[in-house]
Protein backbone atom coordinates (compact mmCIF):
# COMPACT_ATOMS: atom_id res chain seq x y z
CA UNK A 1 0.00 0.00 0.00
CA UNK A 2 1.51 3.25 -0.94
CA UNK A 3 1.96 5.74 1.79
CA UNK A 4 -0.36 8.43 -0.07
CA UNK A 5 -3.33 6.04 0.08
CA UNK A 6 -3.02 4.96 4.11
CA UNK A 7 -2.19 6.54 7.19
CA UNK A 8 0.99 6.12 8.33
CA UNK A 9 1.92 3.44 10.55
CA UNK A 10 3.79 5.02 13.52
CA UNK A 11 5.51 4.25 16.39
CA UNK A 12 3.85 1.82 19.15
CA UNK A 13 5.55 1.23 22.51
CA UNK A 14 7.60 -1.71 23.47
CA UNK A 15 5.48 -3.30 25.86
CA UNK A 16 1.53 -1.54 24.93
CA UNK A 17 0.38 -2.43 28.02
CA UNK A 18 2.73 -1.10 30.43
CA UNK A 19 1.94 1.89 32.31
CA UNK A 20 4.15 4.42 33.15
CA UNK A 21 4.32 7.06 35.87
CA UNK A 22 4.83 10.49 34.51
CA UNK A 23 4.46 13.86 36.46
CA UNK A 24 2.04 16.84 35.59
CA UNK A 25 4.55 19.79 34.68
CA UNK A 26 1.93 22.45 33.66
CA UNK A 27 -2.21 22.44 33.81
CA UNK A 28 -3.48 25.01 30.92
CA UNK A 29 -7.40 25.71 31.02
CA UNK A 30 -8.23 26.36 27.47
CA UNK A 31 -11.94 27.12 28.25
CA UNK A 32 -14.36 26.01 30.79
CA UNK A 33 -14.21 22.67 30.06
CA UNK A 34 -11.22 22.09 28.25
CA UNK A 35 -7.87 21.93 29.95
CA UNK A 36 -4.45 21.05 29.08
CA UNK A 37 -1.94 18.87 31.08
CA UNK A 38 1.50 19.21 30.04
CA UNK A 39 3.62 16.05 31.20
CA UNK A 40 7.15 15.58 31.67
CA UNK A 41 8.87 12.35 30.09
CA UNK A 42 12.39 12.85 30.82
CA UNK A 43 12.64 10.62 33.81
CA UNK A 44 10.19 7.78 32.91
CA UNK A 45 10.23 7.64 29.11
CA UNK A 46 13.15 9.74 27.83
CA UNK A 47 12.88 7.58 24.67
CA UNK A 48 9.29 8.22 23.95
CA UNK A 49 8.40 9.74 20.72
CA UNK A 50 5.26 10.20 18.40
CA UNK A 51 3.96 11.27 14.96
CA UNK A 52 0.63 13.36 14.99
CA UNK A 53 -2.45 12.00 15.34
CA UNK A 54 -1.57 9.37 17.72
CA UNK A 55 -2.94 9.23 21.31
CA UNK A 56 -2.37 7.73 24.11
CA UNK A 57 -4.13 5.78 27.31
CA UNK A 58 -3.90 7.90 30.41
CA UNK A 59 -4.51 6.52 33.52
CA UNK A 60 -5.45 7.40 36.84
CA UNK A 61 -4.47 5.20 39.51
CA UNK A 62 -7.33 3.29 40.96
CA UNK A 63 -9.90 5.20 38.91
CA UNK A 64 -9.54 4.28 35.28
CA UNK A 65 -7.94 4.78 32.12
CA UNK A 66 -9.15 7.08 28.96
CA UNK A 67 -7.90 7.31 25.56
CA UNK A 68 -6.87 11.04 24.74
CA UNK A 69 -5.05 12.48 21.68
CA UNK A 70 -1.58 13.96 21.94
CA UNK A 71 -1.80 18.00 21.13
CA UNK A 72 2.17 18.85 21.04
CA UNK A 73 5.02 19.22 19.09
CA UNK A 74 6.45 16.15 17.82
CA UNK A 75 9.89 17.65 17.83
CA UNK A 76 9.44 18.29 21.16
CA UNK A 77 10.94 15.58 23.16
CA UNK A 78 10.90 15.09 27.11
CA UNK A 79 7.37 16.74 27.23
CA UNK A 80 3.47 15.69 26.29
CA UNK A 81 0.92 17.93 26.05
CA UNK A 82 -2.95 16.25 26.14
CA UNK A 83 -5.85 18.35 25.77
CA UNK A 84 -8.56 16.90 27.76
CA UNK A 85 -12.76 17.34 27.78
CA UNK A 86 -14.12 16.92 31.14
CA UNK A 87 -16.88 14.85 30.37
CA UNK A 88 -16.64 12.06 32.75
CA UNK A 89 -15.69 10.54 36.11
CA UNK A 90 -11.52 9.98 34.91
CA UNK A 91 -11.44 13.31 32.81
CA UNK A 92 -13.24 15.21 35.76
CA UNK A 93 -10.69 13.66 38.03
CA UNK A 94 -7.77 14.17 35.86
CA UNK A 95 -9.33 18.40 36.31
CA UNK A 96 -8.46 18.44 39.67
CA UNK A 97 -4.63 17.48 39.27
CA UNK A 98 -1.99 20.09 39.03
CA UNK A 99 1.44 20.58 38.34
CA UNK A 100 3.61 17.63 40.32
CA UNK A 101 0.97 15.00 40.28
CA UNK A 102 1.88 11.38 39.15
CA UNK A 103 -0.75 10.42 36.41
CA UNK A 104 -0.34 6.88 34.16
CA UNK A 105 0.58 6.36 30.45
CA UNK A 106 0.98 3.99 27.94
CA UNK A 107 1.19 4.74 23.93
CA UNK A 108 1.81 6.21 21.78
CA UNK A 109 -1.05 4.13 19.93
CA UNK A 110 -3.11 4.16 16.27
CA UNK A 111 -2.18 5.37 12.79
CA UNK A 112 -0.76 8.77 12.07
CA UNK A 113 -1.58 11.94 9.45
CA UNK A 114 0.32 11.40 6.48
CA UNK A 115 2.45 14.67 6.47
CA UNK A 116 4.43 13.43 3.39
CA UNK A 117 0.74 12.97 1.75
CA UNK A 118 1.02 16.97 2.02
CA UNK A 119 4.60 18.07 0.91
CA UNK A 120 4.38 20.30 -2.48
CA UNK A 121 0.14 20.38 -2.10
CA UNK A 122 -1.85 22.68 -0.35
CA UNK A 123 -3.06 21.59 2.72
CA UNK A 124 -6.66 22.49 3.90
CA UNK A 125 -7.84 21.48 7.52
CA UNK A 126 -11.03 21.03 8.71
CA UNK A 127 -12.08 21.06 12.55
CA UNK A 128 -14.30 21.20 14.84
CA UNK A 129 -14.57 21.47 18.86
CA UNK A 130 -12.20 19.38 20.34
CA UNK A 131 -10.82 18.19 16.92
CA UNK A 132 -8.09 20.72 16.68
CA UNK A 133 -6.06 18.58 19.25
CA UNK A 134 -4.89 16.00 17.44
CA UNK A 135 -4.63 18.10 14.51
CA UNK A 136 -2.01 20.51 16.56
CA UNK A 137 0.72 18.25 16.17
CA UNK A 138 -0.07 18.14 11.98
CA UNK A 139 0.16 21.95 12.27
CA UNK A 140 3.50 22.07 14.11
CA UNK A 141 5.01 19.41 11.66
CA UNK A 142 3.54 21.57 8.38
CA UNK A 143 5.11 24.73 9.99
CA UNK A 144 8.38 23.13 10.58
CA UNK A 145 9.06 23.21 7.42
CA UNK A 146 6.07 25.62 5.89
CA UNK A 147 8.05 26.19 2.46
CA UNK A 148 7.67 22.67 1.55
CA UNK A 149 4.16 23.07 1.61
CA UNK A 150 2.03 25.24 -0.46
CA UNK A 151 -1.07 27.66 0.67
CA UNK A 152 -2.17 25.97 4.57
CA UNK A 153 -5.85 26.33 5.47
CA UNK A 154 -7.27 25.84 8.91
CA UNK A 155 -11.02 25.82 9.12
CA UNK A 156 -11.90 25.81 12.86
CA UNK A 157 -15.44 25.50 14.12
CA UNK A 158 -16.26 26.07 18.22
CA UNK A 159 -19.31 26.37 20.37
CA UNK A 160 -18.90 30.24 21.58
CA UNK A 161 -15.58 32.35 20.82
CA UNK A 162 -15.14 31.55 24.64
CA UNK A 163 -14.88 27.98 24.06
CA UNK A 164 -12.38 27.77 21.26
CA UNK A 165 -8.90 26.30 21.97
CA UNK A 166 -5.54 27.45 21.48
CA UNK A 167 -6.89 31.04 20.47
CA UNK A 168 -3.15 32.66 20.98
CA UNK A 169 -1.86 30.32 18.91
CA UNK A 170 -4.41 30.46 15.79
CA UNK A 171 -3.75 34.09 15.50
CA UNK A 172 -0.11 33.64 15.67
CA UNK A 173 -0.36 30.72 13.02
CA UNK A 174 -2.29 33.45 10.71
CA UNK A 175 0.14 36.41 11.21
CA UNK A 176 3.12 35.03 11.64
CA UNK A 177 3.12 31.10 9.38
CA UNK A 178 0.90 32.71 6.08
CA UNK A 179 -1.72 30.42 7.33
CA UNK A 180 -5.03 31.39 6.34
CA UNK A 181 -6.90 30.78 9.43
CA UNK A 182 -10.94 30.28 9.31
CA UNK A 183 -12.60 30.30 12.99
CA UNK A 184 -16.66 30.01 12.96
CA UNK A 185 -18.98 29.42 16.09
CA UNK A 186 -22.33 28.35 16.65
CA UNK A 187 -23.62 31.22 18.52
CA UNK A 188 -21.95 34.86 19.25
CA UNK A 189 -22.27 37.57 20.76
CA UNK A 190 -22.36 41.73 19.62
CA UNK A 191 -18.38 41.65 20.72
CA UNK A 192 -17.69 38.74 18.13
CA UNK A 193 -16.97 39.90 15.14
CA UNK A 194 -16.18 36.67 13.03
CA UNK A 195 -17.89 33.97 11.55
CA UNK A 196 -20.96 32.69 12.68
CA UNK A 197 -22.34 29.55 11.45
CA UNK A 198 -21.39 25.39 11.32
CA UNK A 199 -17.86 24.50 10.02
CA UNK A 200 -19.11 23.81 6.60
CA UNK A 201 -20.08 27.20 5.73
CA UNK A 202 -16.43 28.69 5.24
CA UNK A 203 -16.00 26.64 2.73
CA UNK A 204 -18.08 29.59 0.99
CA UNK A 205 -14.98 31.73 1.47
CA UNK A 206 -11.77 29.88 0.17
CA UNK A 207 -11.63 28.10 -3.41
CA UNK A 208 -9.64 25.80 -3.32
CA UNK A 209 -7.76 23.97 -6.20
CA UNK A 210 -9.23 20.77 -6.04
CA UNK A 211 -6.43 18.45 -7.67
CA UNK A 212 -3.69 20.18 -5.77
CA UNK A 213 -5.28 19.96 -2.42
CA UNK A 214 -4.52 17.06 0.88
CA UNK A 215 -7.21 17.60 3.62
CA UNK A 216 -7.03 16.33 7.50
CA UNK A 217 -10.50 16.63 8.81
CA UNK A 218 -11.23 15.66 12.56
CA UNK A 219 -14.34 16.59 14.97
CA UNK A 220 -17.77 15.18 15.55
CA UNK A 221 -18.48 12.52 13.33
CA UNK A 222 -21.47 14.27 12.07
CA UNK A 223 -19.19 17.70 11.23
CA UNK A 224 -17.01 14.91 9.27
CA UNK A 225 -19.31 13.66 7.18
CA UNK A 226 -21.16 16.85 6.28
CA UNK A 227 -17.21 18.32 5.76
CA UNK A 228 -16.79 15.13 3.14
CA UNK A 229 -19.75 15.73 1.69
CA UNK A 230 -18.54 19.42 1.05
CA UNK A 231 -15.21 18.30 0.00
CA UNK A 232 -16.43 16.11 -2.38
CA UNK A 233 -19.10 18.71 -4.06
CA UNK A 234 -15.34 20.61 -4.58
CA UNK A 235 -14.26 18.06 -6.44
CA UNK A 236 -11.35 16.83 -4.21
CA UNK A 237 -10.51 12.91 -4.74
CA UNK A 238 -11.29 11.21 -1.68
CA UNK A 239 -7.34 10.06 -1.64
CA UNK A 240 -6.61 13.44 -0.83
CA UNK A 241 -8.95 13.20 2.45
CA UNK A 242 -7.63 11.70 5.59
CA UNK A 243 -10.21 11.78 8.52
CA UNK A 244 -9.69 11.12 12.08
CA UNK A 245 -12.15 8.56 14.07
CA UNK A 246 -13.34 8.41 17.27
CA UNK A 247 -14.78 5.26 19.45
CA UNK A 248 -14.56 4.26 23.11
CA UNK A 249 -11.17 2.93 23.39
CA UNK A 250 -10.43 0.62 26.17
CA UNK A 251 -6.76 -1.57 25.77
CA UNK A 252 -5.68 0.48 22.64
CA UNK A 253 -3.92 -2.70 21.00
CA UNK A 254 -6.90 -4.26 19.41
CA UNK A 255 -7.83 -6.91 22.15
CA UNK A 256 -10.68 -6.21 23.10
CA UNK A 257 -13.46 -4.43 20.29
CA UNK A 258 -14.88 -1.78 22.16
CA UNK A 259 -13.51 0.78 19.28
CA UNK A 260 -14.55 -1.59 16.76
CA UNK A 261 -15.70 0.63 13.48
CA UNK A 262 -16.98 -1.65 11.09
CA UNK A 263 -14.27 -4.27 9.37
CA UNK A 264 -11.80 -2.47 11.06
CA UNK A 265 -10.77 -1.32 15.12
CA UNK A 266 -9.76 2.13 15.29
CA UNK A 267 -6.95 1.87 17.69
CA UNK A 268 -5.12 -0.64 15.50
CA UNK A 269 -5.55 0.65 11.87
CA UNK A 270 -7.28 4.22 12.90
CA UNK A 271 -8.05 6.57 14.33
CA UNK A 272 -6.41 8.07 11.55
CA UNK A 273 -8.11 6.82 8.04
CA UNK A 274 -8.03 7.50 4.25
CA UNK A 275 -11.33 8.44 3.38
CA UNK A 276 -11.86 5.58 0.69
CA UNK A 277 -11.27 2.99 3.43
CA UNK A 278 -14.22 4.20 5.29
CA UNK A 279 -16.39 6.48 2.97
CA UNK A 280 -19.30 3.83 3.22
CA UNK A 281 -19.33 3.26 6.40
CA UNK A 282 -19.87 7.13 7.22
CA UNK A 283 -23.22 6.75 5.79
CA UNK A 284 -24.14 3.47 8.05
CA UNK A 285 -26.58 3.93 11.12
CA UNK A 286 -25.10 1.77 14.60
CA UNK A 287 -21.05 1.33 13.54
CA UNK B 1 -21.97 54.10 -10.37
CA UNK B 2 -22.30 53.67 -14.13
CA UNK B 3 -24.66 49.91 -15.27
CA UNK B 4 -21.86 48.40 -16.63
CA UNK B 5 -19.74 48.65 -13.93
CA UNK B 6 -22.43 47.48 -11.67
CA UNK B 7 -22.88 44.84 -14.07
CA UNK B 8 -20.07 43.27 -14.13
CA UNK B 9 -19.88 43.18 -9.99
CA UNK B 10 -22.59 41.06 -10.45
CA UNK B 11 -21.34 38.89 -13.28
CA UNK B 12 -18.71 38.10 -10.44
CA UNK B 13 -21.11 37.07 -7.31
CA UNK B 14 -21.44 33.42 -7.29
CA UNK B 15 -25.39 33.79 -6.99
CA UNK B 16 -25.46 34.73 -10.61
CA UNK B 17 -22.48 32.19 -11.88
CA UNK B 18 -24.03 31.97 -15.43
CA UNK B 19 -27.24 34.03 -15.47
CA UNK B 20 -28.21 34.81 -19.04
CA UNK B 21 -26.98 38.08 -20.34
CA UNK B 22 -31.02 38.88 -20.85
CA UNK B 23 -31.77 37.67 -17.23
CA UNK B 24 -28.70 39.88 -16.15
CA UNK B 25 -29.95 43.16 -17.97
CA UNK B 26 -33.57 42.06 -16.51
CA UNK B 27 -31.95 42.04 -12.82
CA UNK B 28 -29.82 45.27 -13.34
CA UNK B 29 -32.84 47.53 -13.23
CA UNK B 30 -33.69 47.10 -9.70
CA UNK B 31 -29.69 46.93 -8.42
CA UNK B 32 -27.78 49.85 -6.65
CA UNK B 33 -24.57 49.51 -4.84
CA UNK B 34 -24.72 50.02 -1.09
CA UNK B 35 -22.26 50.09 1.97
CA UNK B 36 -22.82 50.11 5.28
CA UNK B 37 -20.47 51.17 8.59
CA UNK B 38 -19.21 48.90 11.16
CA UNK B 39 -22.45 48.26 13.35
CA UNK B 40 -24.89 49.66 10.79
CA UNK B 41 -28.32 47.79 10.77
CA UNK B 42 -28.87 46.67 6.91
CA UNK B 43 -32.37 44.91 8.19
CA UNK B 44 -34.59 44.99 11.03
CA UNK B 45 -37.16 41.86 12.26
CA UNK B 46 -40.63 43.20 11.61
CA UNK B 47 -40.05 45.51 9.03
CA UNK B 48 -40.83 45.73 5.33
CA UNK B 49 -38.60 43.62 3.37
CA UNK B 50 -37.75 45.93 0.42
CA UNK B 51 -34.29 44.72 -0.61
CA UNK B 52 -32.26 41.76 -1.69
CA UNK B 53 -28.36 42.25 -0.70
CA UNK B 54 -25.69 40.43 -2.61
CA UNK B 55 -22.94 41.02 -0.22
CA UNK B 56 -19.44 41.92 -2.05
CA UNK B 57 -17.07 42.15 1.31
CA UNK B 58 -17.26 42.40 4.87
CA UNK B 59 -19.50 40.59 7.13
CA UNK B 60 -23.16 40.53 8.57
CA UNK B 61 -24.12 38.75 11.55
CA UNK B 62 -28.27 38.02 11.93
CA UNK B 63 -29.89 38.51 15.25
CA UNK B 64 -32.83 37.44 16.44
CA UNK B 65 -34.81 39.92 19.41
CA UNK B 66 -34.62 37.61 22.26
CA UNK B 67 -36.74 39.76 25.34
CA UNK B 68 -34.64 40.71 28.47
CA UNK B 69 -31.63 38.96 26.84
CA UNK B 70 -28.79 40.83 24.66
CA UNK B 71 -29.35 39.96 20.69
CA UNK B 72 -28.29 36.59 20.03
CA UNK B 73 -26.22 36.29 16.80
CA UNK B 74 -27.00 32.85 14.91
CA UNK B 75 -25.58 33.48 11.31
CA UNK B 76 -23.37 35.31 9.66
CA UNK B 77 -23.29 35.81 5.43
CA UNK B 78 -19.91 36.82 3.93
CA UNK B 79 -18.45 37.90 0.39
CA UNK B 80 -20.09 35.80 -2.41
CA UNK B 81 -23.57 35.37 -0.26
CA UNK B 82 -26.90 36.68 -0.20
CA UNK B 83 -28.98 38.55 2.67
CA UNK B 84 -32.83 37.40 2.88
CA UNK B 85 -35.34 36.02 0.93
CA UNK B 86 -38.46 37.65 2.88
CA UNK B 87 -38.52 39.84 -0.31
CA UNK B 88 -39.92 36.82 -1.91
CA UNK B 89 -42.18 35.36 0.65
CA UNK B 90 -45.35 36.97 1.52
CA UNK B 91 -46.16 39.38 4.17
CA UNK B 92 -42.61 40.66 2.82
CA UNK B 93 -41.20 40.98 6.01
CA UNK B 94 -37.84 40.54 8.04
CA UNK B 95 -37.89 37.59 10.45
CA UNK B 96 -34.33 38.43 11.93
CA UNK B 97 -31.86 41.87 12.18
CA UNK B 98 -29.03 42.31 10.04
CA UNK B 99 -26.00 44.00 11.20
CA UNK B 100 -22.95 45.16 9.83
CA UNK B 101 -20.22 43.41 11.89
CA UNK B 102 -17.22 45.22 9.81
CA UNK B 103 -17.68 47.75 7.26
CA UNK B 104 -19.18 45.65 4.45
CA UNK B 105 -20.06 46.65 0.90
CA UNK B 106 -23.28 44.97 -0.95
CA UNK B 107 -25.36 45.01 -4.03
CA UNK B 108 -29.07 45.83 -3.04
CA UNK B 109 -32.00 44.76 -5.17
CA UNK B 110 -35.16 46.66 -4.90
CA UNK B 111 -37.78 43.92 -3.90
CA UNK B 112 -40.73 45.29 -5.35
CA UNK B 113 -38.71 45.82 -8.45
CA UNK B 114 -37.62 42.69 -8.29
CA UNK B 115 -40.66 40.57 -7.07
CA UNK B 116 -42.35 42.39 -10.18
CA UNK B 117 -40.32 41.45 -12.84
CA UNK B 118 -40.27 38.14 -11.74
CA UNK B 119 -44.11 37.83 -11.72
CA UNK B 120 -43.72 39.54 -15.40
CA UNK B 121 -41.20 37.15 -16.64
CA UNK B 122 -42.24 33.91 -15.39
CA UNK B 123 -38.64 31.97 -17.06
CA UNK B 124 -36.65 34.98 -15.17
CA UNK B 125 -39.05 34.58 -12.00
CA UNK B 126 -38.10 30.73 -12.15
CA UNK B 127 -34.71 31.41 -12.36
CA UNK B 128 -34.50 33.32 -9.49
CA UNK B 129 -36.35 30.76 -7.06
CA UNK B 130 -34.17 28.05 -8.37
CA UNK B 131 -31.12 30.22 -7.21
CA UNK B 132 -32.50 30.89 -3.61
CA UNK B 133 -34.07 27.47 -3.34
CA UNK B 134 -30.47 26.12 -3.32
CA UNK B 135 -29.36 29.05 -0.50
CA UNK B 136 -31.99 28.14 1.86
CA UNK B 137 -31.54 24.08 1.28
CA UNK B 138 -27.91 25.05 2.39
CA UNK B 139 -28.98 27.05 5.34
CA UNK B 140 -31.45 24.69 6.28
CA UNK B 141 -28.78 22.32 6.40
CA UNK B 142 -25.90 24.09 8.33
CA UNK B 143 -28.91 25.12 10.84
CA UNK B 144 -29.87 21.48 11.58
CA UNK B 145 -25.92 20.88 12.21
CA UNK B 146 -26.08 24.03 14.63
CA UNK B 147 -28.93 22.49 16.59
CA UNK B 148 -27.27 19.48 17.37
CA UNK B 149 -24.85 21.53 19.42
CA UNK B 150 -22.03 19.51 17.60
CA UNK B 151 -19.41 20.77 20.26
CA UNK B 152 -21.11 20.82 23.63
CA UNK B 153 -22.90 17.36 24.11
CA UNK B 154 -20.88 14.38 21.71
CA UNK B 155 -18.21 13.56 23.54
CA UNK B 156 -18.30 10.95 26.03
CA UNK B 157 -15.16 9.46 28.37
CA UNK B 158 -13.08 7.18 26.22
CA UNK B 159 -12.83 9.25 23.40
CA UNK B 160 -9.92 11.46 22.52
Amino acid sequence: MTRKAAAVAAPVAADPMMTHPVMIRRVIWENDDTFTLSLDLSDALPEYRFQPGQFNMVYLYGLGEVAISISSDPARTGTLDHTIHRVGTVTTALAHKKRGDIIGLRGPFGSSWPVEAGRGKDICIVTGGIGLAPLRPLIYSILRERDAFGRVIVMYGGRSPLDLLYRVELEKWGNEHQVEVLVTVDRGDSSWKGHIGVVTTLFSYIKLDARNTVTYVCGPEVMMKYTVDELERRGIPSDQVYLSMERNMKCAVGFCGHCQFGPTFICKEGPVYPLPRIRQLLDRKEL
Amino acid sequence: MHKEDLTEILRQHPFLFGLSDEMMHVLIGCASNVRYAEGEYLIHEGEVANNFFMIRTGRVALEIDVVGKPDLRILTTGPGEVLGWSWLISPYRWHFNGVAVVETRAVALDAECLRNKCEGDPLFGYEMLKRLAQVMERRLEATRLQLLDLYGTSLTEGQR
